[in-house]
């Protein structure tokens, strides 16, 4: 689960972390408000939105009046912010966090994340704060320090302070940097955090380390165990099909050909897109209908293809497992039937039970063509696709 | 033969009483798996499907001498039944549960560091040597004891890779679902290695998919160590760049993780890499009837 910028802030100053004076708010009236309660004369107005990249996109202004505070929250607030993250129909704009501006010496970035191939939290500090780390990392490999933490110490002093020499800090700031990541790594592992990243941390002319911005994902299987972080969830920055989908047990991602396909297992997912792919046909979408293939969860998977309207054909993958086919089979024709399913289905299916399963779906009457294996399942819906295109 | 667990292998249930548990625990008899027992903390000393009740895995231990469990507990209590089986002595640990927090399973990871039991998983469908013993979700029925080793971090595509062994008619020695979470146990070089040693097992079938350096890293090793055939499967060619958290675990490893990658990699290490999930079966049994 992505947090947004406010949210990832209001984190940072309960584990101890300095961040800028700021205000989230949801209109114009209390932006304005939200800038005389900071006070000074400068503010910074910032899109809250569950992407990167929102400085070139026109989603961060700096702004010296009140009625230009004004100004940038009527033209934010309610518009569809588009980076080079959101893709081209960008994610909407609800809140805004506005901010006193920073009188910046040095720009630097800090992440932590979960290291799969050491099984560790790994920090990550690069001088070139304000770059994408991943730039960096192409670029310039050896501007990057890593400290891996053992989770039965933790994070030690002597970790926080080579990375703070290594970045050049000197004097009281190497004690602000050790105890700003301390208080990160605290927050990383208390919150079930999979990533936190700050871009950029900034050295202020006062010789205060802060976080200019803040990023940071919550664990999904840890949720259970943080209801308040829960709360956080903002859904109108998620992808509506996806969570409709999640509603409904299925794990599904748009893409863009016209394809559709349904599959049990994510893995069997992949390669079923692959295979489309391999046989001259565009996939449409990711579909993960999990163990039970239920008619119900058919039902919503055929409701969600449907709704694009560039599908063409849908090809229906199960290996049956221990759910038995015939059981799928019904299950896909109550579906296709309830759904009212115009468009070629190809199914195949495999596992206990297979030749019912085969024998209901040539019975049905329905717009169903059988297919015998993978490569056999590929090649007639890439066909059936072809000529509904006609 | 086989690779870690065969007939002589004594299982027990954690989780036993449960839905899932008694369910699979059911198939695994009618397998012919040698169940011996289960625990669910508050019910011992009762009967469930036959079998004995523990209130712990280590009075389960004792009475039974069960020296492996599949666990089949919720998530968030996952992480203290791994441990509570390694503590006992348990030597191959199944855990099957979906939906670990990651930082759960860091610290399991770390506090298993130098002992000798052996985890499989979690979120996978369990190990069979099929014949012998089934531990896990896997459909019995698709298959037959054989002669190939499969090794895979995903459940429904490792039924295709046994299914499309037992048509060849070439059948499995055991087939390993080592599990698609970041941070999991046993690894396809742990398997690799096991399967190249054992005198039953004529080669190996790999899947593997974007994400993480496992395929990499096994690329490596069978190049250095393996004198068996492999066939490999990655999916994943046309999935969507991943997210931005993918894409900085990737830079520390060195910018690997894309299917491209792994492809590139097992083939360097002289992997016959299939691009259709449809060839694994047909292709180590064109390679098999070469050598």
């Amino acid at each position: 689960m992505h947090l947004h910028e406010y949210q990832a802030k209001q984190l940072f100053a309960r584990y101890g972390v300095p961040v800028p004076d700021g205000r989230m708010t949801e209109s114009i009236k209390t932006a304005v408000v939200a800038a005389k309660e900071l006070g000074g004369d400068r503010w910074v107005v910032k899109a809250q939105v569950h992407a990167g990249g929102r400085g070139k996109g026109g989603g961060v202004q700096l702004v010296d009046k009140l009625a230009a505070v004004e100004q940038v929250a009527d033209r934010l607030l309610g518009s569809q912010l588009v980076t080079r993250q959101t893709g081209p129909q960008g994610l909407p704009v609800h809140r805004l966090l506005i901010e006193k501006p920073v009188a910046i010496e040095r720009e630097l970035y800090l992440g932590l994340l979960v290291d799969r191939a050491r099984e560790r939290v790994v920090i990550m500090v690069s001088a070139a704060g304000g770059m994408d780390i991943e730039e960096v990392a192409a670029s310039d490999p050896q501007a990057i320090q890593t400290a891996i933490i053992h989770p039965a110490v933790g994070l030690q002093g002597y970790q926080c302070r080579k990375l703070a020499f290594g970045l050049g800090l000197a004097g009281d700031q190497i004690k602000s940097f050790s105890r700003l990541l301390g208080g990160l790594y605290q927050l990383f592992v208390k919150e079930d955090a999979s990533l936190v990243e700050v871009n950029p941390l900034v050295v202020s002319a006062h010789g205060e380390v802060l976080a200019l911005d803040a990023k940071v994902d919550i664990d999904d299987n840890a949720l259970y165990r943080h209801p308040d972080t829960l709360e956080l969830r903002d859904v109108s920055q998620e992808d509506e099909k996806e969570r409709a989908a999640a509603e409904h047990g299925l794990n599904y991602i748009t893409l863009d050909g016209d394809i559709a396909c349904m599959v049990n297992g994510a893995g069997l997912a992949m390669a079923t897109m692959d295979l489309i792919k391999l046989h001259g046909g565009e996939p449409a979408n990711f579909l993960d209908v999990g163990g039970g293939a239920t008619a119900e969860r058919v039902a919503e998977a055929f409701k969600l293809i449907l709704s694009e309207t560039r599908v063409r054909a849908i090809l229906v993958n199960i290996f049956g497992g221990i759910v038995r086919c015939d059981l799928i089979a019904e299950g896909i024709i109550q579906a296709v039937q309830e759904v009212g399913v115009q468009l070629p289905v190809v199914a195949r299916l495999e596992g206990t039970n297979v030749e019912q399963g085969k024998a209901l779906l040539a019975g049905s009457g329905l717009n169903i063509i059988s297919a015998d294996g993978l490569t056999d399942a590929a090649r007639k819906v890439v066909r059936a696709a072809g000529e509904a295109g006609l | 033969m086989s690779i870690l667990v065969d007939q002589n292998t004594r299982v027990i249930c954690q989780g036993f009483t449960g839905q899932q548990g008694t369910f699979h625990s059911q198939q695994a008899l009618d397998y012919g798996t040698r169940l011996v027992g289960g625990v669910t903390p508050g019910k011992g000393g009762r009967q469930h499907l036959g079998l004995p009740v523990f209130n712990t895995v280590q009075d389960a231990v004792r009475e039974t001498g069960a020296n492996a469990s599949m666990i089949y507990v919720p998530a968030a209590f996952a992480a203290d039944a791994v441990l509570e089986a390694a503590d006992a002595g348990i030597e191959v640990v199944v855990c099957i549960t979906e939906g670990i927090p990651v930082m759960d399973m860091l610290k399991v990871r770390a506090a298993l560091a130098g002992s000798s039991v052996r985890l499989i998983g979690p979120n996978c469908p369990g190990i069979i040597t099929p014949g012998s013993c089934k531990i896990g979700i896997m459909p019995g029925a698709i298959h037959n004891p054989g002669r190939i080793g499969i090794v895979s971090r995903s459940g429904t595509l490792t039924y295709e890779a046994v299914y499309q062994t037992t048509l060849a008619g070439l059948g499995q020695s055991t087939c390993v679902g080592i599990g698609g979470d970041p941070i999991h146990g046993l690894e396809f070089i742990d398997c690799l290695q096991r399967f190249e040693q054992d005198p039953d097992t004529d080669g190996v079938i790999m899947v593997g998919e974007i994400g993480g350096t496992a395929e990499e890293t096994a690329a490596e090793y069978i190049r250095a160590h393996m004198s068996k055939p492999v066939v490999a499967y990655i999916a994943g060619v046309t999935a969507p760049a991943g997210k931005r958290m993918g894409h900085a675990g990737a830079i520390i490893s060195g910018g690997k993780g894309t299917a491209a990658a792994k492809i590139e990699a097992l083939e360097n290490g002289g992997v016959a890499v299939v691009r259709s999930p449809a060839d694994m079966g047909a292709r180590m049994q064109e390679i098999l009837a070469s050598s």
